[in-house]
């Protein structure tokens, strides 16, 4: 998926989120960073430090005043809009590419939205989802785990959410991807950041003459310290809301696919032990974290013994953190049934993905649901398998069959 | 046993809920707290120390008896 670059030799001194062999398979690279050199370092796309340890990675996310969350990518590709062509550029996408202050009463806007009360108004929605995206492969004996289930639920849940019809999922999707996972390509990159923009400004006009009781209307009606929300900000949270609710949870639930296909036996343990799935989610969740998260230095200082310069990236590798053995027994194993799982997944401190609620519900559902009518399954023979990496990672192409 | 939740570290990942819901409740924000007076009944202190070991924010204290 991303541009060819050089191969690298040294994970510890120029790694690469992007390089094609950390996407297939980044766990042993991360296992070898955290025993030899576990703050790498790089001056590829843009320069950047990666921390791997579990310690480490908490540590720099509940530090808000030397990491900043004004820039959560780490991959610079050297495309820019103009000022007047993105009226969300200052604003950005908060809370998640904010600090305190504007983080904190952003997120305090958003989090209702994706609380257990709510979260639970979904599930019936996501469940006919799921039901129907089976029946329309089920006979076929099989299917693109990825593309044709995986990718088709939670694109449509958040599509509900913002008010944005059903019908333009493949539209989103397609944005989405183009902003995150091809972060490296300028020309896919700004396709989906104008994408997005623009939709999303003829939607805000749209309900300032007819509002709905979507998330997007209700920022238009939200009041900060007296003032309507300028329109920008408004713009900006639409956007995170659809950019964070659709690559990451599809990952996840691709993930997690993949590992039953490519483990039977925990496929068969979960079908006879349906009780178990809480403890298998969170499990999967650790095992196959999908989002890495990026943070800038704002001041020169050491981490951990290491020299940061102001302005320096900085990689909080969460997926890297919860295969910490220091932190889990067995950590490069699946195991369903574990009791203790303090995973970081959802990140750490003030910037806790706000969607947890949603992500853990999809995936819960997505998982059941496959299970009930399609309890075993393995990789299609001969298929070929495509990851997609850099700063979340998941198959985006996975056949299976279940004869 | 007697526990309760720290509001200043709690940043809302709901695993108390969703390991112990007779010990916890969360609001539309995530943030959780102890329901009652924080005295767990014999029966849940197991599901209180599940609790207290899977929080990602060591947010939850066993407070001295």
């Amino acid at each position: 998926m991303a541009r060819a670059t050089a191969p690298v030799r040294d994970w510890s001194q120029d790694f690469d989120v992007l390089d094609p062999g950390y996407i297939e398979d980044p766990f042993r690279i991360w296992d070898d960073l955290r025993e030899s050199c576990p703050i790498a370092h790089t001056e590829r796309r843009g320069g950047a430090w990666m921390l791997t340890r579990y310690a480490d990675v908490v540590a720099a996310a509940h530090d808000v005043e030397r990491f900043s969350s004004l820039e959560v990518g780490v991959i610079n590709n050297g495309a820019q809009r103009e000022p007047e062509e993105d009226p969300a550029a200052q604003y950005g996408l908060p809370p998640i590419s904010a600090d305190p202050p504007l983080h904190t009463w952003t997120r305090r806007i958003i989090l209702p939205w994706f609380s257990h009360k709510r979260v639970a108004g979904y599930e019936a929605m996501t469940r006919d989802l799921c039901r129907s995206h089976i029946d329309g492969f089920i006979d076929a004996g099989q299917a693109d785990a990825a593309v044709d289930y995986a990718q088709q639920i939670p694109v449509r849940v958040i599509a509900s959410i913002l008010g944005v019809p059903e019908s333009l999922s493949d539209t989103f999707t397609g944005w989405v991807r183009d902003m995150l996972e091809f972060a490296d390509d300028p020309e896919r990159n700004l396709r989906g950041q104008e994408g997005i923009g623009s939709y999303l400004i003829a939607e805000i006009e749209r309900r300032k003459v007819d509002p709905g009781d979507d998330l997007i209307s209700e920022l238009l009606h939200t009041s900060h310290e007296g003032a309507p929300l300028p329109e920008g900000l408004v713009l900006g949270m639409a956007a995170l809301v659809m950019i964070a609710g659709i690559d990451t949870t599809w990952s996840s639930i691709g993930s997690s696919l993949w590992h039953l296909a490519t483990h039977p036996d925990d496929a068969a343990r979960l079908v006879a032990e349906p009780e178990l799935m809480p403890s298998a989610v969170e499990e999967l969740l650790r095992a196959y974290s999908p989002v890495t998260m990026a943070r800038v230095v704002t001041t020169d200082t050491k981490f951990r013994g290491c020299p940061m310069h102001e302005g320096d990236k900085l990689l909080m590798n969460f997926p890297a953190a919860n295969r910490d053995p220091e932190v889990f027994e067995r950590a490069e194993e699946v195991v369903l049934d574990r009791r203790i799982n303090r995973h970081v997944a959802f990140g750490s401190g003030i910037h806790r993905c706000a969607g947890s609620n949603l992500a853990r519900m999809e995936l819960t559902v997505a998982l059941e649901e496959w299970l009930r009518r399609i309890p075993t399954f393995r990789p299609a023979e001969g298929a070929e398998l495509a990851w997609a990496g850099g700063q979340v990672r998941g198959p985006r192409i996975l056949p299976v069959v279940f004869p | 046993m007697k526990i309760r939740v720290d509001p200043d570290r709690c940043q809302g990942h709901a695993r108390c809920y969703a390991l112990a819901p007779e010990l916890f409740s969360v609001d539309d924000y995530g943030q959780s707290s102890v329901i009652g007076d924080g005295n767990v009944p014999a029966e849940l202190e197991e599901k209180a120390r599940l609790a207290i070991a899977n929080c990602p924010e060591s947010a939850i204290e066993e407070l001295a008896g």
